[in-house]
């Protein structure tokens, strides 16, 4: 098997520098690289272009970058809890693009598994559809999206392997599997490291190959972002 | 004239035995309160859960599991969980029977908005253009009218569109209407609602035929 396991959070994000394209997973704060969103806040990488479904709420997840203007683009579909980002963006200091949820999902797998476009019917007739070409399928228009790629994706795990086999829990998988498959370099950070042969291979996620660094994260917060609950 | 709670109990009733639904943020969400007994029905959440229970008991809640409102939930036997790009192959490939989502403008054609007000609210469209773009069947769930009184059911729809010609059927507070040939056609009233309130608060084409019947719950 190929080793893939770095040190720690340093180690992980070297060679991440300033203008780069990043990929972070996660929905809302569920899933979301804790570890490498601090080290970066800590670093202060700035002109970065963040491919994210969400921007993090003010203090916390990227809203944390966003505080320090270290963004200067989102590629998002939902940015609804962060009133930091809303004012970057209505100012125009932050560049933003708004793509559909399922559009964006699609065009990170597509970045990584080698299909440079396709056709969706997604945003059709509305402003997501500006400038792409349109074509009729079956009697239906569809709009031109292109694949997404990074320089680097950051993606979290529940488990991962000394290969960087990854298995996700719960709702926290989400953007994580796209993601990790779109990078040109993938950092896997997860709650538990087991050795080579401890996971069962069927019931892995991600297959090391799309990884190329990992390592356990510490101090997970995972914060709710609306605790919800029943009556006893 | 129905309150929320209502227009989700009214909405529950187009449910379907063995129907996927995935129900949008708000009003829709409380449509899972209401389903009718007998009817086994399955909620997808578009942030990769199938099979979505109740809210969890106070101190049961787990970070790692949530709904597409980002709300803590529970999962119910049978459940799966999947990626985000395994969720839009359900909803953009038709495999989830019904779609109900608010919105903040509807048009007699069909059309929706609900994502953006220029230069005001930017929030971002989420999963909700793939939804009402591949649905086979979409209820929006909405007030009549806007905070200062004016009708949300259009001629054209005035913001920036979610999707077009989509929209086939919609319950508000005061009626259910269903769209087709480029008009609102006025299937029931809310209790106590006349025709005539029905009518001054819609913008676009009504269309009354016969008599308009009270819903029954």
């Amino acid at each position: 098997m190929i080793y893939k396991v770095v040190k720690n959070v340093i180690e992980a994000t070297q060679g991440i520098e300033d203008n780069m394209t990043l990929m972070l997973g996660g929905f809302g704060l569920c899933g979301i690289p804790e570890n490498c969103i601090a080290e970066l806040v800590k670093k202060k990488t700035k002109g970065l272009t963040c491919i994210s479904n969400n921007a993090g709420v003010d203090d916390f997840g990227i809203g944390l970058m966003l505080q320090q203007k270290q963004v200067k683009k989102m590629i998002s579909s939902y940015v609804g809890e962060n009133d930091e980002f809303e004012r970057q963006m209505l100012t125009g200091e932050l560049e933003v693009d708004l793509i559909p949820q399922g559009s964006l999902a699609e065009r990170c797998r597509a970045g990584g598994a080698g299909i440079p476009a396709f056709y969706t019917p997604a945003g059709y007739g509305t402003e997501v559809a500006k400038d792409k070409e349109v074509r009729v399928f079956d009697g239906k228009p569809h709009i031109l999206e292109t694949a997404l790629t990074a320089d680097f994706a950051i993606v979290k795990a529940w488990k991962g392997d000394t290969a960087g086999n990854l298995i996700y829990k719960a709702t926290a998988r989400n953007f994580n599997p796209m993601m990790a498959m779109a990078g040109k370099i993938t950092i896997a950070e997860v709650e538990e490291l087991v050795p080579e042969g401890e996971l069962d291979p069927n019931q892995i996620h991600t297959p090391g190959i799309f990884v190329q660094r990992i390592f356990q994260g510490e101090r997970y917060e995972k914060r709710i972002e609306q605790v919800t609950v029943r009556s006893a | 004239m129905l309150d929320k709670n209502q227009i989700a109990q009214r909405i529950a009733q187009e449910i379907q035995n063995n129907w996927y639904v995935n129900l949008g943020i708000g009003i829709p969400t409380l449509v899972a309160n209401y389903v009718p007994k007998g009817i086994n029905v399955e909620f997808q959440s578009e942030n990769g859960v199938l099979g979505m229970g109740p809210f969890p008991f106070e101190g049961d809640e787990d970070a790692d599991l949530i709904n597409a409102g980002k709300q803590t939930i529970t999962t119910l036997p049978g459940a799966v969980f999947f990626d985000s790009a395994t969720s839009f192959a359900m909803i953009r490939g038709q495999h989830v029977q019904l779609t109900v989502l608010g919105a903040m403008e509807v048009a007699e054609n069909g059309d929706i908005a609900n994502w953006k007000i220029p230069d005001k609210m930017v929030k971002g469209m989420g999963g909700a253009m793939d939804l009402v773009a591949s649905a086979e069947n979409i209820i929006v769930a909405m007030m009549h009218t806007n905070k200062k009184g004016e009708s949300k059911l259009l001629k054209n729809c005035t913001l920036p569109l979610t999707g077009v010609g989509c929209v086939k059927k919609v319950v508000t507070n005061l009626c259910v209407l269903e769209i087709k040939n480029n008009a609102f056609y006025l299937i029931e009233r809310a209790p106590g609602v006349s025709v005539e309130e029905i009518k001054n608060a819609t913008e676009g084409t009504l269309i009354i035929e016969g008599n308009i019947p009270e819903m029954v719950f």
